[in-house]
């Protein structure tokens, strides 16, 4: 009896043991990314296109900038693709990352219920938008998750000089892009998208693009190598080979050419 | 082991004196039936002798002093079988023992042969009656081939072909040269079995004689009436 | 077709189709999830017991502890194990976080306490009915919970379906400690996350009928052996 548990551990660990090998089986690299290119689709067709190229696989962990962030500050993951331009630039000055370099863009629209109670659809730009918004006092779902988009939800409350927090029509979600439309849908509320996730996004109901096109609503992705200096265990050639070709005319060709229904989502950078 | 010496073991709870002084001599051969009116303190006496129960005072001596580790088996009033075979439930007696698996199913197979359930062997020990069960119970004893053996109204609810197999294996048992002690509420089983009879009554010892004087001349008031079958009714009012 | 109505029908495509992915992710959950069981079995089972037989001082408060835990978020189990495998964290050597391992790692540690506290009721009650025969027999301590554990295998069978139930439907540990990476640790259940956040919620339902389908499966199974083994041991 003893001798059968014995044996049953025995057979647990080797199991778990062939897990983990058959995980690291083919050099691999960790890409922290966040939770709208992820779900964009974006990741599904141009990492193939990487993998045959280099033979590296490429492991995407989808979480908001914020987050992503953290998990590269704490060694987790190898490259980070993020979208957050002066949290990006705290993370490579405290010496968390290095060579970060500009990808791609993609833009943020503000979506909400179609028949538009706030009069979105003819402001002149986004911060009138928000200013409408909250001037109405009509429902709005923030992301709430210190994510890039949520970064820069707040930038323009506060150009357009309103303190959001509090208010009675303010909801924070503390979720990624996608259960925070969820929401949002469900609740007939404004909020602001990344244009990708928004493509991709299947639960639209009532809810439709109102205001997009102002460049402020531009939203820069870049890509930085997690320090080996710091975290020693960072595949760093595998890194480095990866930001070189999405930063490469073939990784550029690559983001241009995915689209969504005709629609591109994402522009390389710089222009 | 023998001659066991118990002097004035007391043994109280729920704030009643179970044992209340019990003493007896007990030698080292034949069959001792024990008597008493339920709740006398026969199966609780029981228990002291097998370990389970510490006194809380008075004292056992086994002859050489401590109790002995080995040696010793007891069949419950109400036997509890494990959810396996026959086989598998008497050859769990051996295992404490440090006997060899393959000598446990030999021994098992054979103790079998001999409470006449050897053909059975294999079915689930869930499955059988009550008097089956007490012959499992017993075979489960026996095959430790005890120095002394305890049995707690072994017979107890059987119907009469029942008992005699009971008493049979009992008897055979005994011709082994193991001790054994017995409680029992069947008077004609004990003048069948017993070499001698001790009787309790409230936690002690009222009597203690060979079993034809006993039953022929019973020295106490309480055996006396409990023979004739007054002394339960006294004790339900 | 309204949204339910789709999720069947998904469903029913994904089973029938036996789509490649969904394939995947299936062997995936049932390899993690298994291990994480097997582990439990090992761990929580004879942990169970032990509790369920021995006395000693602080018992009381083990089993309560015990208890508590099987409420244990399954987040916040996420989260520790995240913080111990993570490269800054102390395991963090191993290099663990976001593989299959750590995903078993963090199942397991989910599943022993909900395991154990099952079979720690289980076999204290079976205790009770045998401990006067055991220990008069001369089985010790471990003897007695070598002999129960065996006993009571067949009601012991629920504490590794609760196990293998709770493992496979969990969703907050495997997503931290293993990142939904697609081929690599995306399960049923971050799968289902994920598809709900993309707001595809029939094809959220079509996976979690697939998940519903395995579970159902494996309980049949182990409900089938159990009635054929209780028929022979009742
Ligand atoms: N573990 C226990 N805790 C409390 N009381 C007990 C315990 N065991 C026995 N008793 C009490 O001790 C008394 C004697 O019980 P015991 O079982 O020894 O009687 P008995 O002589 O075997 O009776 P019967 O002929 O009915 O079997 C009873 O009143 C019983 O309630
Ligand atoms: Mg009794």
């Amino acid at each position: 009896m003893a001798h059968g548990i014995l044996k049953k551990l025995k057979l647990a660990v080797l199991g778990l043991a062939a897990l983990a090998s058959a995980a690291h089986a083919g050099e691999s690299i960790v890409l922290a990314s966040t939770t709208s290119t992820e779900q964009s689709g974006l990741f599904n067709f141009i990492l193939p296109i990487f993998e045959k190229d280099s033979g590296i696989a490429v492991k995407v962990v989808a979480l908001g900038t914020g987050q992503a962030l953290d998990v590269g500050r704490r060694g987790d993951a190898d490259v980070l693709l993020v979208h957050d331009r002066a949290a990006e630039d705290k993370f490579v000055a405290d010496g968390y990352g290095v060579d970060r370099r500009d990808v791609m863009y993609n833009d943020f629209v503000l979506v909400g219920p179609a028949a538009d109670a706030a009069g979105v659809k003819g402001a002149r730009d986004a911060v009138d938008a928000f200013g409408r918004i909250a001037g109405k006092g009509v429902s709005w779902v923030s992301r709430g998750d210190r994510s890039g988009t949520h970064a820069a939800e707040l930038r323009f409350w506060q150009s357009a000089g309103v303190e959001p927090k509090g208010q009675g029509w303010y909801k924070e979600a503390g979720a990624g892009m996608g259960p925070t439309l969820n929401m949002a849908a469900g609740m007939g509320a404004y909020t602001l998208a990344d244009r990708g996730t928004w493509a991709s996004f299947r639960n639209r109901q009532d809810l439709a693009i109102l205001f997009a096109g102002d460049p402020r609503l531009y939203n820069p992705y870049g890509v930085i190598l997690v320090n080996p200096a710091r975290h020693p265990h960072v595949k760093r050639a595998a890194g480095e080979r990866f930001i070189d070709w999405i930063t490469s005319p073939a990784g550029r060709r690559a983001i241009s050419a995915y689209r969504i229904g005709n629609e591109q989502l994402f522009y390389p950078l710089p222009k | 082991m023998f001659p066991l010496t118990v002097r004035e073991l007391r043994w109280a709870a729920g704030g009643r004196q179970v044992l209340d002084g019990l003493s007896v001599d007990l030698g080292g051969e034949g069959i001792t039936i024990l008597l008493g009116p339920n709740g006398a303190g026969k199966s609780v006496f029981l228990r002291m002798l097998c370990g389970l129960l510490e006194a809380d005072g008075g004292s056992i001596d086994w002859g050489t002093g401590a109790r002995p580790a080995r040696g010793i088996a007891m069949v419950f009033q109400q036997p509890r079988m494990l959810r396996d075979s026959l086989l598998g439930n008497v050859e769990l007696a051996l295992r404490p023992l440090g006997v060899p698996a393959a000598e446990r199913r030999a021994r098992a197979q054979a103790v079998l042969e001999r409470v006449g359930l050897a053909g059975r062997a294999a079915d689930s020990a869930r499955g059988l009656s009550g008097g089956e069960r007490q012959r499992l119970a017993l075979a489960r004893a026996w095959i430790t081939r005890p120095r002394l053996l305890l049995l707690d109204e072994p017979t107890a609810s059987l119907d009469p072909g029942s008992v005699d197999a009971i008493e049979r294996i009992v008897r055979e048992i005994r011709t082994e040269g193991t001790r054994i002690l017995m409680t029992t509420h069947n008077l004609g089983q004990a003048t069948r079995l017993a070499d001698d009879v001790v009787f309790i009554d409230a936690g002690r010892v009222c009597e203690h004689a060979p079993v034809q004087r006993f039953f022929a001349r019973p020295a106490s008031q309480a055996a006396r009436l409990y023979i004739q079958g007054e002394l339960p009714w006294r004790m339900a009012f | 077709m309204n949204g339910l109505g789709l999720a069947f029908s998904d469903a029913f495509a994904l089973l029938a189709g036996f789509d490649r992915r969904v394939a995947e992710i299936v062997l995936l959950s049932l390899q993690v999830s298994g291990l994480a069981v097997l582990f439990g079995t090992v761990l929580g089972l004879p942990l169970g017991a032990c509790l369920g037989v021995g006395r000693f001082p602080g018992r009381q408060a083990l089993v309560v502890l015990l208890n508590g835990c099987m409420g244990l978020p399954s987040v916040v189990v996420g989260v520790v194990v995240y913080l111990a495998l993570s490269r800054s964290g102390p395991l963090g050597k191993f290099g663990l976080l976001y593989s299959p391992a750590a995903m078993v790692i963090a199942q397991t540690l989910l599943v022993v306490p909900l395991m154990a506290a099952i079979a720690r009721q289980v076999v204290e009650d079976a205790w009770r009915d045998y401990e006067e025969e055991l220990t008069a027999m001369g089985f010790g301590w471990a003897d007695s919970v070598r002999v129960l554990l065996h006993d009571c295998r067949h009601s012991l069978l629920v504490a590794v379906l609760a196990g293998l139930g709770r493992a496979m439907s969990e969703v907050g540990a495997v997503m931290i400690v293993g990142g939904n990476i697609e081929h690599s640790t995306r399960t049923m259940t971050t799968a289902i996350a994920l598809e709900t956040s993309k707001g595809d919620l029939p094809l959220a339902v079509a996976l979690g009928l697939v998940l519903l389908a395995v579970i159902l499966l494996l309980n049949g199974i182990a409900h089938a052996l159990r009635q054929w083994a209780m028929r022979r041991y009742a």
